[in-house]
């Protein structure tokens, strides 16, 4: 769908993007991440041709962003940063100029803005004016924007940016929705909004890509660590700590103790090794207070990926 | 075919807001006043059923509120950030400043129309010759939408519309002055800055003589300034 090769942008001297290639394939929800001044927004820019890359190439299903913007600019909708829309209109006016740009016959105008005043919920402010909305309406707004031509592909720069939890989750419902059929890459720095939506990531540090893949994959590609911790009675520290640094796939015993507890902390390999575990404590008629298997979280592997240096 | 539905639609949308928004009736008010007031103010001193004072004056006038009606074209839209909708939109570059510009030339050739009632009005009391009123008025549509010209470069320049006017008005003003203030050149040079100059172009208009080279003064003033507002847009990229 989307081929990305040797994308590079300099702005003056600062390299926003360097050297990026990307394949996205049709039908999937592609999460961006990374830090603020990563490049995310500048990648979208030169997909939606707001700005020119310095360097490399990009196609689109074939066309390419040198020649055929125009057409390939059809194919996209775009959900800028806060959604910038104008603010003097009202919302059924905007979305029929938005409509009359992209081609959309008059006849079949008024049932296409019902559509989409139906599925971002618009229908209660569609009479308003612009500016008198809330962020979330007018993110709202932005996102009927994009979705007014029915584009195949959708590119939205953080959607869920300044809303409230009950809209984030609905905004992201549709953006699942929107998923199963569609194209969408969307930016953010928000985890859990990753996790929830996207089928594959992105992470994007200082205009390079560090990390790309499902977010099971991040987990697991993240040096392939996960540890268990446990909590023991009855059992004394040496001892323990002896029989569990013996069990077959342990790399590592850590001890400590809290209200006469042993709390023990295992680190193991990408194996799973419970099992042997719970039968080694079994065997030594320890009582077991606590067991859980930790592994990296998301917040982990992306502050590792992106730190500074 | 689509590229001039995009400019109709682009325009659309930049006409209808003028008059959403209050700044069209203070524009055409204050053009208004300014120049009923150079012209009614001196006119029965004259006692001439003609129209030469009113049009005498305009390009000044015009250096002055042509920028007014343009400076927030591009600017605004830099600065809210809208621009970028705009333009991620199927259209091309060319279409967004045709739109624009022809948004602007229509409103200046709007704020003309109140003015045919002083030409009205003369033909009442006197003899008026309707030949250089018509030629005037022509004229003062071309002068408007080369102002507007001018104008949409300088609000492509800049984020700021109070820049983006005082820019438009030095521009403006120059083309319509620079005849004068170089008035100490010698004869062959004069005439050059005289053929750059807008006013003696429109004042040429403004005695009903509608020559070529009138017509293609003006045309090249528009072709300049659109072609500079593209390529300073484009280098936004």
């Amino acid at each position: 769908m989307i081929e990305i090769s040797g994308l590079t942008r300099y702005y003056g001297d600062l390299c926003a993007l360097d050297h990026i290639d990307l394949t996205i394939e049709k039908g999937r929800i592609l999460g961006l991440l990374g830090p603020n001044g990563a490049g995310k927004t500048t990648a979208m820019r030169i997909l939606t041709g707001y700005l020119a890359p310095t360097e490399g190439d990009v196609t689109v299903k074939g066309l390419s962003i040198d020649r055929d913007m125009v057409e390939i600019k059809k194919l996209i909708g775009y959900l800028p940063e806060s959604a910038p829309v104008y603010q003097d209109m009202i919302v059924y006016d905007y979305l029929s100029y938005v409509a009359d740009i992209r081609g959309i016959p008059a006849d079949g105008r008024l049932a296409r803005i019902r559509g989409l005043a139906e599925i971002c919920g618009l229908g209660e402010v569609m009479h308003r004016s612009i500016h008198e909305l809330s962020k979330g309406y007018r993110q709202r707004v932005g996102l009927a924007h994009a979705m007014t031509a029915d584009p195949q592909i959708l590119i939205l720069d953080e959607p869920t940016s300044g809303l409230d939890p009950n809209q984030i989750a609905e905004i992201r419902e549709i953006i699942r929705k929107i998923g199963r059929e569609k194209t969408v890459i969307l930016s953010t720095h928000i985890l859990s909004e990753v996790e929830a939506t996207c089928d594959r990531v992105v992470i994007i540090n200082r205009g390079k890509i560090v990390a790309d893949g499902s977010t099971d994959e991040l987990r697991r590609g993240a040096e392939g660590e996960c540890s268990i911790n446990l909590s023991l009675a009855g059992a004394a520290e040496k001892e323990a700590k002896a029989a569990l640094a013996a069990i077959p796939g342990v790399a590592g015993v850590e001890t400590g103790r809290s209200n006469g507890e042993l709390r023990l902390r295992l680190i193991c390999g990408g194996e799973d090794i419970r099992e042997r575990v719970y039968r080694a404590i079994r065997e030594k008629d320890w009582i077991l207070l606590e067991f859980s298997r930790e592994t990296k979280s998301l917040e982990k592997i992306f502050s590792e990926l992106t730190k500074e240096g | 075919m689509a590229a001039a539905a995009n400019v109709m639609h682009i325009f659309g949308r930049e006409f209808r807001h003028y008059f959403i928004t209050p700044i069209a009736y203070i524009v055409i008010s204050i053009f208004l006043i300014l120049t009923g007031w150079f012209f009614f103010s001196t006119f029965f001193l004259y006692n001439q059923a003609e129209l030469r004072n009113f049009f005498s004056l305009l390009p000044i006038v015009f250096s002055f509120i042509v920028p007014t009606v343009t400076m927030r074209l591009f600017a605004e839209e830099y600065n809210v950030g809208s621009y970028e909708i705009l333009v991620t939109m199927p259209v091309t570059t060319r279409d967004v400043v045709l739109g624009k510009f022809l948004a602007a030339a229509a409103f200046t050739a709007l704020m003309l129309l109140p003015t045919v009632v002083y030409a009205v009005s003369v033909g009442f009391l006197g003899d008026l010759d309707w030949g250089p009123a018509a030629g005037g008025y022509i004229g003062a549509v071309l002068l408007g939408a080369a102002f507007s010209a001018v104008g949409l470069f300088a609000s492509a320049l800049t984020k700021n519309q109070i820049i983006a006017f005082i820019i438009g008005m030095i521009v403006c003003f120059a083309l319509t002055m620079i005849d004068k203030i170089l008035f100490f050149l010698p004869g062959p040079m004069l005439g050059f800055f005289e053929y750059i100059g807008a006013d003696y172009h429109f004042q040429n208009a403004a005695k009903g003589i509608l020559d070529s080279r009138d017509l293609l003064y003006f045309a090249s003033v528009i072709f300049v300034g659109l072609f500079a507002t593209h390529l300073v847009v484009e280098a936004r990229k």
